[in-house]
């Protein structure tokens, strides 16, 4: 037996489930089928770190996204060197009338034990968010809210689960399951592994694993939402994460502050057929708009600097994290939507109950490394900390990145820990995420990449295998 | 820290020109930052001809343009050149960061030029849909990969914009064997000189569409297709005109916006609208003893022109350091 768990996909949930394996006395494999982690559902995340209201009392995400959140607060920001912002959460009303709205909103919170909830009036939106427009009566107040970067919690907690063991395979689409006598036959990537245990945590296509290992026992949908992030030169446009009443499908068109600085506006919530849409389109971008400048009027759409569509993978109304009794051994953490970057390491703990509850024995390490050190990061830091780095590591002062400040030093810290691909490189350090969308930095991230991985740039990509940058290179 | 007569941001045609100025009017002490290992800017990658009429009197290439500046800078002892400098910081009393590889430093400038140049307005810009595969370049890095780097960025090119840029882009790309389908423009004229109309389009047979845009990006992992529809005269789309165009690659060349960051972080007015400074005069800003010059002040069409105003932001500079800065 190669391993005693195999985890098809490293997004937050398959990352959150392969660390808090790495705990154990344990063979983890971390399967996933795009060139690095975060590639698929999680690179669109919002950032939301949910305080668990707008769920159903009762609802097993409702209960997961306030674990989430008590434990990102209480130890993995920490842990793991996060940039978690604890900015709180508002949920705006336009009429007096819907005040019995937030009332429902709090005391359903409060079932499922959101702590500091209380309703604000005008006069306290006016002290603390200024910008909200007339319209906006008021609000409800979620403290335990906040925002962080998503992908790079995911780059986190694989880089600490590698740390401690778990071995990551990318570009390794799983393509056949096979029973064994005890356990499962893999086929992916061109690779064969064998596993006790399956857990599946593949997102969009977690439907299509299951269906593989055995168990056609659900069909994911794709609920596409289109976000548009705003200029940093509008980042304290607003205090909060701002939400107006939720609808049947979604929490609405939000004001979101990101971790990073620049705001976000978004995202619309419309089911699709296709897995691979990801395209943004005109309408959605009028209602992304419609929506933001009713709560606040002096968003443009001048504003917008960068758009990209995610999809998010719905199965019914709640979470799916079960073990599949008719495919001994098939763990499912599957239709992981909204609020699944916030619930993901209350998900992993489930999940590794589960598999204790189902035979595999959860022997605590001994020589576990629960810290992971927070990359050093110059648009983080003050200047004395910049001067700082710089005299230990001169390529600290070497800028690449102009709109987002970030340093060779930076980039290559960023493929020395994984990133492989150009947008791999973004999601770590920033660089190619400001207003000039790469247009000044590409080609020299490019030639890092070429010295620090040995490729040729005709063989570096965007995100992967076919989205290479050039297609001739003269001698 | 380090106090410095006149600290100059950009070591392009305009920082030059406003530094060679600067020590023909007096100013003893000149320190010019550049960002890239090189001086002279986006003139590097503009190996086409077409500069140095007005000025020089004659045509040249811009890296000939830029050298005969890069030449004169270097051999004046009064202008200390810092490559590979990045400024970070400038406060309203002209306190300056910079950060360089193994430093970062700190000076007060008795006076600043902001010769900072622009980035180019991108397809996010402009809000093209569609999804987001590898192949969609502002015209300027691509101009960059295949002059500076040697890189070929594909085979089939769709061009969104017929400025200047976009138009000396089409032909670059269909010398170096690119099938060029189109150039694509949302009004009903070129924005780019008529001779580079003819010279970069004309005499390759690349067709210029007028009241066209593209609806859509399509691909998933690299370009496959833009979709592309005729728009009328208000700019909405007329039903039953679009058609796709197989291709890709699609180079952006939509306007360039001047880069000043640092001057509205130095507390100067700022035209939203165009990001310029708001001043009652060119080069001046709203901070006294904050020049801004070339197009960081105004988008030029032509370098000669930048050269000439910068010249006398470089003058300008100058007087306010003899009246104010000594």
């Amino acid at each position: 037996m190669d391993y005693d768990v195999a985890i098809v996909g490293a997004g937050i949930t398959g990352a959150a489930i392969a660390r808090e394996l790495s705990r154990y006395e344990l063979k983890v494999l971390l399967l996933e089928k795009e060139a690095e982690p975060a590639f698929g559902v999680s690179k669109s995340n919002s950032g939301i770190i949910h305080a668990g209201t707008q769920n159903p009392p009762g609802s097993l995400k409702g209960r997961l996204c306030v674990e989430g959140n008590r434990l990102m607060r209480s130890e993995i920001a920490s842990d793991l060197g996060l940039n978690f912002v604890q900015c709180g959460q508002l949920v705006v009303i336009f009429d007096k009338a819907d005040i019995p709205e937030l009332e429902k909103i709090k005391k359903d919170g409060e079932t499922l034990g959101v702590a500091g909830l209380e309703l604000v009036d005008r006069a306290w939106l006016d002290r603390h968010e200024p910008n909200l427009g007339p319209e906006v009566k008021a609000a409800l107040r979620v403290p335990s809210a906040g925002i962080i970067s998503p992908y790079r919690f995911v780059y986190a907690l694989v880089e600490n689960a590698v740390k401690n063991g778990v071995q990551l395979k990318t570009s390794a689409p799983l393509t056949a399951v096979g029973k064994a006598r005890f356990g499962f036959e893999l086929t992916a990537g061109g690779a064969s592994y064998s596993c006790r245990f399956l857990v599946n945590a593949a997102g969009l296509r977690a439907d299509d694993i299951s269906a593989l290992a055995g168990a056609p026992s659900f069909k994911i949908i794709p609920r596409k939402g289109e976000e548009y992030l705003l200029d940093k030169r509008r980042e304290h446009i607003a205090n909060h994460i701002i939400f107006p009443l939720p609808s049947k499908t979604s929490k609405g068109i939000l004001i979101i502050k990101t971790s990073d600085g620049n705001p976000m506006i978004g995202p619309t919530a419309h089911d699709i057929e296709d897995k691979d849409d990801l395209a943004t389109t005109d309408e959605g971008l009028a209602e992304v708009l419609a929506g933001a400048r009713r709560m606040m009027p002096s968003i443009s759409k001048s504003d917008i600097i960068a758009y990209f569509a995610g999809l998010r993978p719905t199965a019914g109304k709640d979470f799916i994290i079960r073990h599949e009794d008719s495919v001994p051994g098939l763990v499912n953490a599957a239709g992981i939507q909204s609020p699944g970057l916030t619930s993901a390491p209350a998900i992993a703990v489930m999940v590794a109950g589960i598999l204790r509850d189902h035979g595999l024995e959860l022997k605590p390490k001994k020589d576990f490394h629960r810290l992971r050190p927070r990359p050093a990061h110059l648009f983080q830091v003050p200047l004395e900390e910049t001067r700082r780095l710089i005299e230990k590591d001169p390529a600290y002062g070497d800028i690449v990145c102009r709109c987002e400040l970030v340093s060779a030093q930076e980039v290559r810290d960023a493929v020395k820990r994984g990133a492989r691909t150009l947008d791999g490189v973004k999601f770590r350090t920033r660089a190619q995420a400001g207003r000039c969308h790469g247009g000044f930095c590409t080609t020299r991230i490019m030639k890092i990449m070429h010295e620090e991985l040995g490729l040729p740039v005709t063989g570096i990509t965007k995100r992967g295998p076919g989205s290479e940058l050039i297609k001739d290179e003269r001698k | 820290m380090k106090d410095r007569q006149l600290v100059i941001v950009g070591g392009g045609p305009a920082g030059m020109a406003a530094a060679l100025a600067a020590r023909a009017a007096g100013v003893e002490d000149v320190l010019l930052l550049e960002r890239d290992q090189h001086l002279g800017g986006i003139l590097n990658q503009c190996i086409h001809p077409g500069f140095g009429l007005h000025h020089f009197k004659e045509e040249l290439t811009g890296p000939e343009y830029a050298d005969r500046f890069v030449r004169q800078v270097r051999s004046d002892a009064g202008i200390e050149v810092s490559l590979r400098s990045f400024a970070i910081k400038l406060t309203p009393d002209r306190h300056m960061s910079y950060l360089r590889p193994g430093a970062m430093e700190e000076v007060r400038a008795g006076a600043v030029v902001l010769a900072t140049g622009c980035r180019e307005r991108t397809r996010e810009m402009i809000h093209i849909p569609g999804s987001r595969p590898s192949g969609v370049y502002p015209a300027g890095l691509a101009q960059k990969m295949v002059n500076i780097e040697g890189w070929i960025p594909g085979r089939e090119a769709v061009i969104v914009g017929s400025g200047d840029i976009g138009l000396i882009m089409s032909r670059r790309m269909a010398l170096e064997g690119v099938k060029v389908k189109a150039v694509i423009e949302i009004q009903k004229t070129s924005r780019g000189l008529v001779r580079n109309v003819v010279q970069c389009l004309e005499d390759f047979g690349i067709p210029l569409l007028f009241q066209h845009r593209i609806s859509l990006i399509r691909g998933r992992d690299r370009v496959e297709a833009v979709d592309v529809v005729k728009v009328d005269d208000e700019l909405k789309d007329i039903p039953g005109s679009g058609f796709s165009l197989p291709c890709d690659t699609v180079l952006v060349s939509v306007g360039l916006i001047p880069e000043n960051e640092l001057l509205e972080m130095a507390g100067a007015e700022i035209d939203p609208k165009s990001n310029t400074p708001v001043a009652k005069d060119i080069n001046l800003t709203s901070v006294p003893g904050i020049f801004a010059c070339g197009n960081a002040c105004q988008v030029y069409d032509l370098a000669d022109s930048v050269t000439r105003d910068s010249e006398l932001a470089g003058s300008l500079a100058a007087a306010y350091l003899g009246g104010a800065g000594k």
